[in-house]
């Protein structure tokens, strides 16, 4: 082939570079995420949120020091009352003590909106991450087990996800969710993080059976248990890593949906105990006051949106770049 | 296909007795009973007859075999397997609502007023809302793929699906309190109305579109993807290729073809709306069922947490039945054997 090596002599056609140095498809993908602009402006926001949420105070050191936390990032306590300031409308100005201005105004105890979003923050996060990765572990064994098995067990284990389908989600959740109960700080984290992916995890165990049917008959898979390879083996050195692409992107596209349960079950009065914020309670105790003081329900709201948008754009870039035969198509 | 349908039926029947069993289990973990946690303090002796009134004293196996087979656990005859019990479509009496069985709860008040009707009359909006919304917005987007009107389409979609419907439904409320402050006409906020088709439909259309703007949002982008992916295919291609108009080939070979999907999304979905929403029926103070999901638990009204979950469990199997004979119509190639 005398043209290819003069063209390849050329490294580059009409300004298009030919000889481009091999990439793994990580890295190709990653490069591909990094041309999609929604993509990356959802990752930055939600890094940003990300780290105001971890640095709103340094509660780990004080956990470790055992003393009170002290405001780090965020301007005052969240549950930090200015008596001079209640029900403030945001404003840029300083307070008339000099301190931080009220950017999203204050509540009608005095405190400032500002700092318990990014307070609330937390909570949302950590649900929809904790949550997710949660789910896509527990989905992950059952599915590869389900379809790297195959047969009987397999059609056993699907009629028990067919089952768990049959039970209204969000009823079930609620139920269990009064059932464990939500007391302070960590154990109501933990305990939603039950609740909710008690009835969520069968989506990602359907993907990953899928995934390991069809990969399943490769004939990579194949040699690999020619050369005798054992079965955990197989699953964890070939199968996991060539399903790896889908799961990730469920990963990400299921956070916005955790999000939006964890935001249902605080503004019905079941999430995180107040005084610690989060952005569902927060529209909970601020939309019966809606006409007076439309800030207590527009803020949070704008962040829950703002954060769910923000993985979803995430997730669809990723699902674009790990899948370019399906780019564009959704 | 007759069989199919009937042999899908049969499997309802095991997976709502299985439902039962977990609820019933489930909400006895519940810590409280219902003559427990009612505020007004009550002398044990008084809370005692009421639970060995309502037969509460006994062991949990036993309370849940009288919830569904009802006198029969006492009498151990034939002729009352059922009376008193849900396997006589008898829901059993309500715990919160003195005097009133669960059935006048869901079902009194017919086809108008009835909890169970209002929720469903809502979500039945809801559907035709999100449907028809949804679908065409797909179907333009995917013909006019990487346009403009592509571009607005999908960018409203991913609005619609990133926005959770209580933050719509606040938003739809702070509008239509700034119209009423302005003088302008606005759709009422709260309250459901019966009193004419023009009351009902004015009350009923901001809880509707509440929950019907979010999954419209997902149809529309469930139903540009499939497109996408059906309009690539040989037999779109052949269809053309044997001069049939573009119209046909579109609505009929395409569109109907990639619907799959969105059918399997549609069912949990169109089940959840018919059953009522607590937050929008609380939002909105409409009187259907939604409202039940946190009030029965709260309340401990055993047998009305029971009630509205089977109501939205058959819900939610029916539908599922529905998608699964619907793809038998959407794709002729699928059979069921």
């Amino acid at each position: 082939m005398s043209v290819s090596a003069e063209v390849l002599a050329q490294k580059t056609v009409g300004g298009i570079d030919l000889t481009r140095p091999p990439e793994s498809l990580w890295r190709d993908a990653w490069r591909r995420l990094l041309r999609n602009r929604a993509a990356v402006a959802g990752g930055i926001f939600i890094i940003i949120v990300s780290v105001a949420a971890v640095f709103a105070d340094d509660a780990i050191v004080a956990w470790a020091l055992g003393r009170e936390a002290r405001p780090l990032m965020a301007p005052y306590g969240y549950k930090e009352v200015d008596f001079q300031n209640t029900r403030s409308s945001p404003s840029l100005q300083r307070t008339a003590e000099g301190r931080f201005p009220h950017l999203m105004g204050t509540d009608k105890y005095g405190r400032d909106v500002f700092t318990r979003i990014i307070y609330g923050g937390r909570i949302s996060l950590a649900i929809g991450i904790v949550c997710s990765l949660v789910i896509t572990i527990f989905g992950l064994a059952y599915g590869s087990f389900s379809g790297y098995l195959g047969g009987r067990v397999d059609t056993l284990m699907m009629r028990f996800v067919d089952i768990v389908y049959a039970f209204p989600q969000i009823l079930f959740i609620i139920l269990v969710m009064v059932i464990l109960g939500s007391t302070a700080g960590f154990v109501a984290v933990r305990n939603m993080v039950v609740a909710i992916g008690l009835l969520s995890w069968m989506g990602t165990a359907r993907l990953v059976r899928g995934q390991f049917l069809s990969i399943k008959e490769q004939e990579y898979v194949l040699a690999a248990r020619m050369v005798g390879a054992r079965d955990m083996a197989i699953i964890a050195r070939h199968m996991l890593p060539n399903s790896l692409g889908p799961i990730v992107v469920s990963i990400t596209l299921n956070i916005p949906v955790l999000i939006m349960f964890e935001a249902t079950l605080s503004f019905i009065g079941l999430g995180v105990p107040p005084p610690f914020p989060s952005w569902g309670q927060m529209l909970n105790e601020g939309w019966r006051a809606m006409r007076a003081d439309p800030h207590l329900t527009f803020f949070p709201a704008l962040m829950l949106s703002l954060t769910m948008l923000a993985f979803n754009f995430l997730g669809d870039g990723l699902r674009d770049a790990l899948d370019p035969q399906m780019r564009g198509t959704t | 296909m007759t069989t199919y349908i009937i042999r899908r039926i049969l499997w309802l029947v095991p997976v709502l007795l299985m439902v039962t069993v977990v609820v019933f289990g489930a909400m006895k973990m519940v810590p409280g009973g219902p003559f427990s946690t009612q505020g007004r303090p009550m002398s044990p002796e008084i809370r005692a007859n009421f639970e060995a009134r309502f037969h509460l004293d006994e062991p949990v196996w036993k309370q849940y075999f009288r919830y569904m087979v009802g006198d029969f656990v006492d009498t151990g005859r034939l002729r009352d397997f059922g009376r008193h019990g849900l396997l006589g479509f008898d829901f059993g009496p309500s715990y919160k609502y003195r005097g009133r069985t669960i059935n006048n709860v869901l079902f009194d008040g017919g086809l108008v007023k009835a909890a169970v009707s209002v929720s469903a009359q809502l979500g039945a909006m809801a559907t035709i809302i999100a449907v028809g919304i949804g679908i065409p917005l797909g179907l333009i987007s995917a013909l006019k793929q990487n346009t403009w009107m592509d571009y607005v389409a999908m960018f409203f979609a991913m609005m619609g699906v990133s926005v959770p419907n209580f933050v719509v439904g606040l938003m739809f409320m702070l509008t239509m309190l700034w119209l009423s402050q302005n003088n302008l006409p606005a759709l009422p906020l709260a309250r459901w109305g019966t009193d004419s088709f023009g009351d009902w439909l004015s009350h009923m259309i901001l809880p509707a579109m509440t929950l019907g703007t979010g999954g419209s949002a997902r149809i529309a982008r469930l139903t540009r993807a499939s497109m996408l992916e059906v309009i690539r295919q040989d037999y779109i291609r052949t269809a053309r290729a044997k001069g049939l108009a573009e119209r046909t080939v579109i609505l009929v070979h395409a569109l109907k073809n990639s619907l799959i999907p969105v059918a399997t999304v549609l069912g949990p979905l169109i089940a959840a709306w018919l059953t009522g929403s607590f937050i929008i029926e609380t939002i909105f103070s409409v009187p259907g069922i939604g409202r039940f999901f946190v009030t029965s638990i709260a309340d401990r009204d055993y047998t009305l947490i029971m009630g509205v979950f089977l109501v939205y469990a058959v819900v939610l199997a029916v539908m599922n039945i529905l998608v699964d004979i619907s793809y038998a119509f959407l794709d002729p190639r699928i059979r069921f054997d």
